[in-house]
């Protein structure tokens, strides 16, 4: 970020560098001391462009259903930028970022600006900065913004706060496993879609589908249920034409919505604790560890003290 | 900043879809603590340049078995012509001794010949990675 720190990366961004997109967004994965500069001057630029965030178990059919969706945008003559987020191993903590090459038909297109992002540790189905990687490409002058998390099913709920319309597919024949799927997703969800709906039991998952909304009482918004088979195309003409409904439904809360900085704050902090505490090497936490593990001290009591020396630990450095 | 861990495109250009070698090589990466962006084979030069720019990868890995790694040179004129010059880009594979120097000369960084060990790959995609890094802070 040598040349392109501070004011000359965001010119260079809002001028339409790709480059400079580029680099702003390792910056700010980073977390470096430019890339936290930088996102603070982004604040008056952001807001424009409407996000959809896709979220489903791993082999639903996302990252092709937004390819799917990128054609269908890029005809209306968007500009889209897309997020894809794919796990990091526990073990080593490297990645196989693999969500793109789905996405290959349209991928070379100059309207179009993928990122994909390793979720390095973060729960929810995201990485820790991919809210603030949507922001840049906001801040470029993105249409739309598409975000597809990691293949999960019941913890997305972070994807619901950075997202306007969320979309959750649901492939048939899941069988009993749905169920529990359900139980997380229904509440999230603005447009359900049975994905893969060529094959047999898409029309029972429909169905189920549409019984479980019928128990739930919405207020602005009721979700819809589609059906779509996105490596053909089928049913994409109609999810688009629900994703522009519900934008119209719902004008955009992303920016506006007062309790969502609020909950983005609150993650982002459970999560700062949460690294500190785990890369604590003091004897005094293996002491720590010790007294739970002898019954000498409850796993509350523990709490408090594994952040005590979490905040001292940093401000000594 | 150089604790984060590698960004690799592992990737193939050309006609042959021999893919066996990249998919060992980008899971051993994967393995080793890197990120590691896969393509399937038979990539086409534009499109790989704008992924490598649009992830701002450190290093672009260039598997070859069935002499696409003659389009390499081409594939560095255009990551130069895009400014991406602080990209290093290594290649492996069925390369003959004689082709090596052409690859060189073009700027790619080195040449992986069968028999090469996964830990030596790794470690010269680290130096490449650091080095880059300092050269862009």
């Amino acid at each position: 970020m040598k040349a392109e720190s501070g004011a000359n990366a965001l010119a260079a961004i809002l001028g339409g560098s790709r480059r400079a997109l580029a680099r702003a967004m390792s910056a700010v994965e980073n977390e470096t001391a430019a890339g936290k500069a930088l996102l603070r001057e982004l604040q008056p630029h952001l807001g424009r462009a409407r996000v959809l965030g896709i979220t489903g178990p791993p082999g639903a059919g996302k990252s092709t259903l937004v390819n799917a969706l990128i054609g269908a945008w890029l005809a209306r003559g968007a500009r889209i930028g897309v997020v894809a987020v794919d796990p990091s191993s526990p073990f080593s903590g490297g990645a196989i970022l693999g969500d793109r090459i789905r996405m290959g038909e349209h991928q070379a297109h100059e309207r179009v600006f993928i990122r994909s992002l390793a979720s390095r540790g973060h729960g929810g189905g995201l990485s820790r900065t991919t809210a603030r990687v949507i922001d840049l490409l906001d801040a470029a002058g993105c249409d739309r913004i598409i975000v597809e998390t990691v293949g999960a099913g019941q913890s997305e709920v972070e994807v619901a706060e950075i997202a306007d319309t969320r979309v959750v597919l649901c492939p048939p024949g899941l069988g009993d496993e749905v169920q529990a799927l359900k139980a997380g997703i229904l509440e999230i969800a603005d447009i359900l879609v049975v994905n893969k709906a060529d094959l047999p039991l898409a029309e029972r998952t429909e169905r189920e589908l549409l019984g479980m909304l019928s128990l739930r009482h919405y207020d602005d918004w009721t979700p819809r249920v589609v059906r779509t088979v996105a490596t053909s195309g089928a049913g994409v003409a109609e999810l688009i034409e629900l994703i522009e409904r519900h934008a119209a439904a719902c004008a955009s809360q992303r920016r506006s919505h007062g309790g969502r900085v609020r909950r983005l704050i609150a993650a982002s902090a459970a999560d700062w604790v949460k690294r500190r505490v785990e890369s604590l090497a003091s004897a005094e936490f293996e002491q720590l560890c010790a007294l739970v593990q002898r019954g000498e001290l409850d796993y509350a009591s523990a709490d408090l003290r594994a952040v005590e020396l979490a905040l001292r630990a940093e401000k000594k450095t | 900043m150089t604790t984060q861990p590698p960004k690799v495109l592992v990737t193939k250009i050309g006609l042959d879809g021999h893919d066996r070698g990249s998919r060992v090589v980008a899971s051993f990466l994967r393995d080793a603590g890197m990120e590691v962006v896969y393509t399937p084979p038979w990539q086409d030069i534009a499109a790989v340049v704008k992924l490598a720019l649009e992830e701002d990868v450190d290093v672009i890995g260039i598997s070859s078995l069935a002499t696409d790694h003659l389009i390499v040179p081409k594939l560095m004129r255009s990551l130069y012509a895009a400014g991406l010059q602080d990209i290093a880009v290594i290649v492996g594979g069925i390369v003959p001794d004689a082709d090596e120097a052409l690859l060189l000369e073009a700027g790619v960084a080195k040449v992986f010949h069968p028999g090469s060990a996964l830990e030596e790959i790794a470690a010269e995609i680290v130096r490449l990675t650091r080095a880059r890094r300092e050269l862009n802070v």
